[in-house]
């Protein structure tokens, strides 16, 4: 019972945060290889192999820097914004399932640090509507006037466009009737990937999720070109490798939403038919999810250095007469829908 | 001058979704395209022969230089790097420099000394990496500075045919 209830989960939770905090750092030298191939660059390559373990001296660097905190700042608010980011960026993964069951010592275990939660993607909101808070915190425990900007431009970001993103979930959760994220993964069997079925959806709940990971096209929140360094211009060493983290965090957290909820989860089509055990199934599972999420992530990147950023008031705009108008329009489309098939 | 009229866009722009598509595709060609970095420290660029690089005095076959040390480079040097002591000697140009000593932070790669000197003695070389850990490393004396002849072929030829 208790190997049930804590180890496992445990385990699993360990395995979770290393495999994040390890694609973080692939990350962080993904992004600026492929920006540098983008830019006609060769990007970092003298660290290592190819550059790289580049992050990893990118990660030491930061450790060794020294923290600085302003005067005026409001110390233990100061300290606790990168925190709650961090936390929440980690947390919400915890719903999202990475491959079906596998059994190991005559154990039953289901790849996902939270198996059976019926209120899933409920949970996935709530968090990353937490996210706000950090930014916000930051912005004002900082007491410089970018840092404020920042974190309110942030604030009004991510509240409109978590709308929409809500409003393009529901569609789904129409479709599955329910919110457990297992559930929904189980039902895009085969070719049934959501995203066919429903486009507009897609395409407004990728839209926000760039919004809400703060990603290029929306990335106002630290637009350095008018902010400095937007919420995090006053914070240094450890603490805005935290805010880092929690960006690159972020942005894993979204591309695995966005797998999940549309592109099919860790289901790979047709593979049932071969007939493998159940687990090489849940392998060749894990890897399908990575694979998946990786194009995603090399899409968000590539995304970033194609774009440049939106004007504030086109930010609100889309966010308020295109987006949500579209979400709705897809609530609509798929009851339509429902009602029909 | 015409001014330009801004056509109104049409509906595939107004949705603006195609518009990124294509910008997408442009920077995803652009990713296999041949890099314009050089990999500098490997890979090192040969400067023209019009490129002023470091100062250095011509080193003749026989071992000897042809500075004559009369001091016009010293004279003509806007940011007075250079510092000649004359002296005689038994061979036909009757004077030669004791010491010739350029002050790398001083030299502000002009050339004039080049210009003014009479001999072809003083040439502004191909090199141009200049590094030192302290002030007296970057005062360059004889040693550092004398250089054959035939490895400043480039620039002695590129002088000729300007002058």
């Amino acid at each position: 019972m208790i190997v049930d209830l804590l180890v496992i989960p445990l385990i699993k939770i360990l395995i979770i945060i290393g495999i994040i905090l390890t694609t973080v750092i692939m990350l962080v030298y993904a992004e600026r290889r492929i920006s540098a191939f983008i830019q006609g660059r060769y990007g970092p390559n003298r660290v290592g192999p190819f550059g790289l373990f580049q992050a990893v001296a990118d990660v030491l660097k930061l450790i060794l820097k020294e923290d600085v905190v302003p005067k005026a700042a409001s110390k233990f608010f100061h300290s606790l914004a990168p925190i709650i980011s961090l936390t929440v960026a980690l947390v919400t993964l915890a719903v999202v399932p990475f491959g079906s069951r596998i059994f190991i010592f005559g154990k039953e275990i289901d790849l996902m640090v939270a198996p059976g939660v019926n209120i899933g993607v409920l949970y996935i909101l709530a968090m990353s509507s937490l996210g706000v808070y950090g930014i916000t915190l930051s912005g004002w425990a900082s007491n410089n006037k970018y840092s404020l900007l920042g974190g309110l431009r942030s604030t009004a970001q991510m509240i409109s466009y978590e709308i929409s993103m809500g409003l393009a979930i529901i569609g789904v959760i129409m479709m599955t009737g329910s919110l457990q994220l297992d559930e929904i993964v189980k039902m895009q069997e085969g070719w049934k990937w959501n995203f066919i079925f429903q486009p507009i959806g897609f395409i407004t709940f990728v839209i926000a999720a760039f919004a809400e990971t703060n990603r290029l096209p929306f990335d106002l929140p630290e637009a350095e070109a008018e902010l400095v360094g937007g919420f995090h211009t006053e914070y240094s060493g450890l603490k805005f490798g935290m805010f880092f983290l929690a960006e690159y965090a972020n942005m894993i957290t979204a591309s695995a939403l966005i797998t999940t909820l549309y592109l099919g989860g860790y289901r790979l089509p047709f593979i049932e038919y071969f007939g493998f055990s159940q687990n090489t199934l849940a392998i060749i599972h894990v890897v399908t999810f990575f694979v998946k999420i990786s194009l995603i992530m090399f899409f968000m990147i590539w995304v970033r250095w194609t774009l440049p950023r939106f004007r504030y008031d086109q930010l609100m705009n889309i966010g308020w007469k295109v987006m949500i108008p579209l979400g709705l329009l897809n609530i609509f489309i798929t009851g339509i829908g429902l009602i029909i098939f | 001058m015409s001014l330009r009229k801004i056509k109104p866009l049409n509906f595939w722009e107004k949705i603006y979704l195609p518009e990124i598509f294509k910008g997408l595709v442009i920077t995803f060609k652009e990713m296999f395209k041949p890099k314009f970095t050089r990999q500098y420290p490997e890979e090192k660029w040969n400067p023209p022969a019009s490129f002023r690089g470091r100062p250095v005095l011509v080193l003749e076959e026989n071992g000897v230089e042809r500075c004559v040390a009369c001091g016009l480079c010293a004279r003509v040097c806007p940011a007075l790097a250079i510092e000649v002591q004359a002296s005689e000697t038994e061979l036909e140009k009757e004077r030669y420099p004791v010491k010739f000593e350029i002050n790398m932070l001083r030299c502000i790669y002009c050339g004039f000394c080049e210009e003014a000197c009479p001999e072809e003695a003083i040439v502004m070389s191909q090199e141009y990496e200049e590094t030192f850990y302290n002030y007296e490393d970057a005062i360059y004396g004889k040693d550092k500075l004398l250089i054959p002849a035939e490895k400043l072929k480039t620039r002695l030829e590129f002088l000729r045919k300007m002058r």
